[in-house]
């Protein structure tokens, strides 16, 4: 053995991802009453992950496919999922499409497509600044700045109304620099859980295109937010369909329950289709020495379910249902804090959007709730409605209680 | 970078569309104008909140139809994946893909496995779940993979000195590897062998690596330049990291023998450098996982400190599942852990967790004692056709050539590709006039060439050899 020490001696440790970590945890405990409200995964009544019906009905068909092979993709990816991806979130009449001005290419899920989204931006576009709001998804600030971008953030969630600041939110888009990056949720905010309205949303647009800002939606949650795919992609058709452009971030992890199988899709909305073909090639030269070319599994059970007319329409279902029992947790939750009598304003937990609630409890009544009530959630207040079920209501009911009532 | 341009056309589609060819045109080898912001502005607004002279320039108001990304170029397209692109184009029913390397059969299909297909429909029975995995992977994949790379009863996987994370086939777990370099050993250069497979550089630039050669492809031998290598290895600023192919060197073929293994150890271990393996062949080489792994291993078992990349794209026959790992060999269990952490931290921000579907695969096969069994006879069929093939080419060569030229190099190369020693001129004779796709570094892949085809690519070669220069 080298007896000089390790080369990696001044490698430090991390700390532990803090929304990965908390399933870390949560299955760390050998509490019975445990509860893992952390990571953003669906779960069933019966508090089990789900892999929807279509999923499994396409996959048979495609492991039994005796002429599928396992070749390597384009580096684009899927041509078939890339098409598809890009009517899913754009609608099958845009015009853009049509237009052939939109670039789309397959890519690991949201996170990989937020990366190589912005990538691109910090090797292509002149203004090298992406604002974010505040707050946002923990990631996202690490995804930007390792991609080359410098991160700022524009005021968003108001704790005092527990909703949206939009006075703050136009102020200071109107102060960023001409031709900014701004981020956008499209829908089901994470981690707040609320959405501007359709016609606030009108406004953001109208100021984006005057001041020629560059719109980067990161669309996690379509058909999950409300139940509705069409409903759920308003906000980035109204900015795909007024001729400007806009970059799109897809992920299919949550709406078709493909977390572990890492399919997303980055799409650039571009002014003319010549300028698409350039955009398209310097896309290429970010992935190829990023991982070359994307996986195949999860890219084509999504693209034999979007192109197939009744496993599109029994997914539309299976959809529906999970984002339907998201809402009846919500008020599951706010009904048994009110029979409680727990302090406090708690609508916002059925006015809040998407598979999260913010809230509103600061880090030492978390950490009372973990500590004392095994109940396991992102230190910033967030819990995943997903992993509740009407069994479960009452303990997490008990904890906040308690927490409102006898911890800081 | 690109500039924002000013597009002064006319508002209609079609004019802006030829005004940005014409743009394109001028930005070629002309000075920049510089970066002009400007802004739209929608007919009737006060122009109140647009800021004007930010950073000094200008912002003006312009048609609504100008493009953010006016100046971005037309990218080439990959010099190696890019050959399969313009061999799906071609028509001609001559043609012959010796690009990419990937697995043909003597039929020239495509392959998958046998146990592949078996754990892929062992899983499809289990019905497992579509959770995220962990960041840093599919725990059995991550041990199973560290196994075969070193052996199971490997002191340092007893000692639990290796850290590994799945990675995204061989180009991802090279990315993270040098994300890690970048970040923890800033200003430390790689060196890669003269030639190399065409993406390193990608991946080392993209990552904010320096990087520089060092002497491997000699061809007045077409063999190795051993001297040259070892004199560019103890020349490089102590602590460099040495990136070596395990086996069948891409895109030469040519592997230093077990006595020059132990020499580039030796100056490796003199100059503090961190030895950098690219394996992306095991058991495709020889035909035998362990054989394929003794480079590694004996640096290993020399108690050095190691990066060794993995793939299972050829070996398994998973090219689309991008199912590879990056393991980083360590002199303690703490140090591996560590790191760990560190790997962890890189590819969060990435792809947040990799793929679970590949993973399973590889942790299913070689898992299970019957389908590992399986898979090293599959294993030594496919490198036994391309030594076949190998064999068959050589012999129309010397069967055609009577110029007295040595083909024997086709013979001593080892694993995928043979490298002809044909320039760019020639090779672009084997594309233009036989229609026989390939690198323009003379990279061939026999693993898709077929017998059949043999007799046929001879006399491509000999053409291009000879009568082009």
């Amino acid at each position: 053995m080298d007896s000089q020490g390790s080369s990696f001696d001044h490698v430090v440790r991390a700390p532990e991802d803090p929304i990965l970590g908390v399933t870390v945890a949560y299955n760390k405990d050998q509490s019975p009453v445990k509860l893992n409200l952390g990571v953003g995964a669906y779960r069933t009544e019966e508090g089990k992950p789900l892999v929807l019906n279509v999923v499994r009905q396409a996959e048979h068909s495609l492991v039994n496919d005796k002429a599928r092979v396992k070749e390597y993709l384009p580096i684009v990816g899927l041509a078939e999922f890339n098409k598809l991806s890009a009517k899913l979130i754009f609608g099958s009449d845009s015009s853009a499409i049509q237009d052939n001005r939109v670039v789309t290419v397959q890519c690991l899920s949201g996170t990989g497509s937020l990366r190589v989204g912005g990538e691109f931006l910090a090797k292509h576009y002149h203004e090298r600044t992406i604002y974010i709001p505040a707050p946002t998804w923990g990631n996202h600030p690490k995804v930007f700045t390792l991609a080359g971008l410098s991160v700022k953030t524009y005021r968003y969630y108001d704790p005092s109304t527990r909703g949206l600041d939009f006075q703050g939110l136009l102020e200071d888009l109107n102060s960023t620099p001409s031709g900014a990056i701004i981020l956008f949720h499209a829908c089901a905010h994470n981690p707040t859980g609320v959405d501007p309205t359709l016609e606030q949303w009108g406004q953001i647009r109208q100021l984006i295109r005057s001041r020629g800002l560059l719109p980067f939606f990161d669309s996690a949650y379509q058909g999950f937010a409300s139940g509705s795919l069409d409903a759920d992609a308003q906000s980035v058709r109204m900015f795909a369909s007024d001729g400007g452009e806009c970059v799109v971030a897809q992920s299919y992890a949550k709406n078709m329950g493909l977390y572990g199988e890492r399919v997303g899709a980055l799409s650039i909305v571009c002014k003319t289709a010549d300028v698409a073909g350039r955009v398209e090639s310097q896309v290429k030269l970010v992935i190829r020495p990023m991982y070359s070319n994307p996986p195949i599994h999860g890219a084509s059970i999504v693209a034999a379910i979007l192109k197939d007319r009744d496993l599109y329409n029994e997914w539309t279902i299976e959809l529906k249902a999970m984002a339907d029992r998201i809402i009846s947790m919500r008020y599951q939750l706010f009904e048994a804090l009110q029979a409680r009598g727990t302090p406090g304003d708690w609508s916002h937990i059925i006015k809040q959007i998407g598979m999260f609630t913010f809230t509103g409890l600061n880090t030492e009544q978390v950490a009372f709730m973990t500590k004392e009530y095994h109940i396991y959630m992102t230190s910033d207040g967030r819990i995943s409605m997903a992993g509740l079920s009407s069994r479960t209501v009452p303990h997490l009911a008990d904890a906040i209680h308690a927490a409102v009532t006898k911890a800081a | 970078m690109a500039s924002s341009m000013l597009s002064l056309a006319s508002a209609s589609a079609s004019a802006s569309a030829s005004a940005s060819l014409s743009l394109q045109e001028n930005l070629k080898g002309k000075v920049k104008l510089g970066s002009v912001h400007f802004t739209s502005c929608l007919p009737g607004k006060t122009n109140s909140i647009i800021k004007a002279n930010h950073f000094g320039r200008i912002s003006m108001s312009v048609a609504l139809n100008a493009s953010r990304f006016e100046g971005i170029a037309m990218a080439p397209p990959d010099p190696i994946l890019g050959v399969s692109e313009a061999f799906r184009a071609d028509t001609d029913e001559k043609k012959l893909n010796l690009g990419v390397g990937a697995y043909r059969t003597e039929e020239l299909h495509p392959y998958v496995l046998k146990v592949v297909k078996k754990a892929e429909q062992l899983m499809l029975e289990r019905g497992e779940n579509k959770e995220y995995l962990p960041i840093e992977g599919l725990a059995a994949f991550n041990k199973a993979t560290a196994e075969l790379l070193l052996g199971a009863d490997n002191p340092v996987i007893k000692e639990s000195r290796i850290a590994t994370v799945q990675g995204l086939s061989g180009t991802g777990s090279l990315r993270l590897a040098a994300a890690l370099v970048e970040r923890y050993f800033p200003g430390s250069k790689v060196l890669l062998s003269s030639p190399t497979w065409g993406n390193h550089k990608n991946i080392f630039n993209d990552a904010g690596v320096p990087w520089s050669e060092y002497r491997y492809y000699d061809p007045k031998t077409v063999g190795l330049d051993f001297e040259g290598m070892i004199a560019d290895i103890k020349a490089a600023p102590d602590g460099s990291f040495i990136l070596l192919h395990g086996c069948a060197h891409n895109p030469t073929g040519i592997d230093p023998t077990p006595e020059q293994w132990e020499k580039i150890a030796d100056v490796i271990h003199e100059k503090n450098h961190i030895a950098f393996f690219d394996v992306a062949y095991q058991g495709f080489a020889s035909g035998s996982l362990d054989e394929d792994a003794s480079s590694v291993r004996l640096f290993a078992a020399r108690g050095m400190e190691l990066i060794v990349a993995q793939s299972y794209s050829k070996n398994l026959g998973l090219y689309a599942e991008r199912i590879g790992a990056i393991n980083v060999v360590c002199s303690s269990a703490e140090a591996a852990s560590r790191v760990k952490s560190q790997l962890k931290r890189l590819a969060r921000p990435m792809y947040s967790n990799p793929p679970v579907h590949g993973a399973r695969v590889v942790a299913n096969v070689v898992g299970d004692p019957a389908l590992f069994g399986e898979w090293k006879a599959e294993m030594e069929m496919m490198a036994g056709r391309i030594k076949n093939v190998r064999q068959k080419l050589y012999d129309s060569l010397m069967a055609k050539d009577k110029s007295g030229k040595d083909w024997s190099f086709i013979l001593k190369q080892i694993g995928m590709f043979s490298f002809t020693g044909l320039n760019k001129a020639q090779s672009d004779n084997m594309t233009n006039k036989w229609h026989v796709y390939m690198t323009k570094d003379g990279r061939i892949s026999l693993a898709g060439l077929s017998l059949a085809k043999c007799e046929y690519l001879a006399d491509a070669i000999m053409d291009s050899y000879h009568n082009v220069s």
